[in-house]
């Protein structure tokens, strides 16, 4: 079995997510998974702070790591100075890493983050753009997002924009010699790498 | 101003520029015209100095935080807007995006307490790009500079957040970004308990603000929540708490400072009214919502189709009625050559 928690370790994010954890239960009040998901950060902590690799194993192939928002706002709250949300942050890199992620439901939809939110990144050099915000998939984003969408252009540039101009502005376009820097560093650092990953996992 | 024994332990130093402007790739998308706007003011209104590059990039939180990038990404591509900066002669970042805003905060920090990650941020930028960086002196908010000549502003401008019937203050609230202040209490105006940033906007500008028990809930982004559809419902959830909580208070407006939850709020409340045929507004018009920004802009008396509010899904009329501000709705759908560009189909139960 991979030695889970030694990898943990080696993540600052998880050092500094769990000093000691009193489960006093405050991050739980104010989490808003918590609210919605059959989620308690609590309960993260407290199964994290007994250092069980087989319990650790498990968390890290089910849903319950998915859930976090990634507010932060148990960093606030916490009187211990631990932020769960960090925990999570680890747990969740060392799931994709071992492919763990692939087990439960909420884990595989990644698959579909890297389609959209990394692809963006890895072709356009931006995590959000304007063009892949099709209403046909926002339907909560309501008539007036399917006229701004129809007229970008327009529209974007009656505001001050730049929409796939050169130079600055909203909505420009990044030139070949940014993308060229951009994307040396996301092959340099990894980020490609995962992101390739985990399209390619189906 | 709430007085608290904590308060002064959370105010923060805000520097007068030369300031190095990096965009947020959502606020660029929803709120197209906000962040010129944003420039406009900084530069005409307050004479400040601000530079946009245009090789800065996306910062990869939202990557980040949906956790298809490592950390080691996003550090060096942030490594990388301080090598601009430091190149363009800047010591100052001014950031649109709280997520950003949180993300560069984590970074330093993180440098800070880790100096082997700023080693390894340093190499990997070297590699890839054959740049070189120092930190910058200071990282802010742009809300944080609204919020600091928040009375220079008040000076000029033309519109007060007044009735202009009654003479009565608008009912303001407002919703702080949760990565403003939550991660690193110490680096917001107010901190996370406190948060002023806004709520300090609401008596200079002649309004009245307005607390509520969900005021420091988050809007429900939750990064991967939001973008796949099928979790959408976290999102909304957490949008609809805070306007079942705020409704009873009558609130005329509600003042953001992050990009995401700007969108959010305007928009969760159509699809709350399409929905279930609730809206939080006494009219059924919804409760307008705009950028700390657009607010500055509009009081001053700028356009406000060249600041962007026809975008919104709750329609901002209603406010500028209120305030008494005038407009030409015939220009409202025109575009970038005085075009008319055909008009948005109304929703069935929001009024528009
Ligand atoms: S608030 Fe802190 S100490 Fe309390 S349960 Fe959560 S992590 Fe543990
Ligand atoms: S960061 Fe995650 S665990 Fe922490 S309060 Fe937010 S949603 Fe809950």
């Amino acid at each position: 079995m991979i030695d889970y928690i030694e990898r943990l370790n080696e993540d600052y994010r998880f050092c500094e997510g769990l000093k000691a954890c009193m489960n006093c239960g405050m991050c739980t009040a104010i989490c808003p998974a918590a609210a919605v998901f059959d989620y308690d950060p609590r309960k993260i902590c407290q199964i994290m702070q007994k250092r069980d690799n087989a319990l650790t194993e498990q968390l890290l192939a089910s849903d319950m790591i998915w859930y976090c928002g990634q507010c932060i706002g148990c960093r606030t709250r916490c009187p211990r100075n631990n932020t769960p949300g960090y925990i999570i942050q680890a747990l969740r890199k060392v799931s994709l890493q071992t492919g763990l992620y692939l087990k439960s439901a909420e884990g595989r939809k990644q698959i579909k983050i890297a389609k959209t939110v990394g692809e963006n990144l890895l072709t356009k050099g931006y995590c959000v753009d304007i063009d892949l915000v099709k209403p046909e998939m926002h339907p909560e984003q309501g008539p007036m997002w399917e006229w701004v969408y129809a007229n970008r252009e327009s529209v974007c540039n009656r505001c001050g924009g730049n929409y796939h101009g050169d130079g600055a502005g909203a909505q420009r376009k990044l030139s070949d010699e940014t993308k060229k820097e951009l994307f040396a560093i996301l092959r340099e650092t990894g980020g490609e790498s995962l992101i390739r990953k985990i399209q390619n996992a189906e | 101003m709430i007085e608290s024994s904590q308060w002064h332990k959370y105010q923060k130093e805000i520097p007068d520029g030369p300031f190095f402007f990096v965009r947020s790739c959502i606020r660029q998308t929803f709120s197209m015209g906000a962040e010129a706007m944003l420039q406009k003011i900084l530069k005409e209104y307050l004479g400040l100095k601000v530079y946009e590059d245009p090789r800065h990039t996306c910062c990869t939180g939202i990557a980040y935080h949906t956790d298809i990038v490592p950390i080691e990404t996003s550090m060096t591509v942030i490594a990388r807007q301080f090598s601009l900066m430091n190149e363009m002669g800047y010591e100052h970042l001014l950031v649109s995006c709280i997520t950003s805003f949180g993300m560069y905060n984590e970074i330093l920090a993180l440098w800070k307490e880790y100096p082997e990650k700023l080693e390894e941020a340093r190499k990997n930028l070297y590699k890839a790009t054959g740049r070189t960086f120092e930190v910058p002196k200071s990282v802010i908010h742009t809300s944080d500079i609204i919020y600091k000549y928040r009375n220079e502003l008040a000076a000029k401008m033309k519109y007060k957040l007044v009735d202009c019937n009654t003479g009565e203050p608008l009912r303001m609230a407002d919703h702080v970004g949760c990565h403003y202040a939550k991660i690193f209490p110490m680096k917001g105006v107010g901190g996370a308990e406190f948060p002023q940033v806004l709520s300090g906007l609401a008596e200079p500008w002649g309004a009245r603000w307005i607390d509520y028990t969900e005021r420091r809930h988050c809007c429900g982004f939750g990064f991967r929540h939001y973008l796949l559809q099928e979790n959408r419902g976290y999102s909304i959830t957490h949008s609809k708490i805070k306007f079942e909580s705020l409704a009873p208070h009558n609130p005329d407006l509600i003042v953001t400072n992050c990009p995401g939850c700007n969108m959010f709020l305007d928009r969760w409340q159509y699809t709350i009214a399409e929905m279930e045929g609730r809206t939080y507004d006494k009219f059924g018009h919804g409760i307008p919502v705009v950028s700390y920004e657009e607010l500055a802009a509009l009081l001053l008396g700028e356009n406000p189709w060249d600041i962007g509010l026809q975008m919104h899904q709750v329609q901002l009329e209603t406010l500028m009625d209120k305030i008494g501000i005038p407009y030409d709705e015939s220009k409202k759908y025109l575009g970038k050559d005085g075009e008319y560009i055909g008009k948005p189909d109304t929703p069935e139960i929001l009024l528009v």
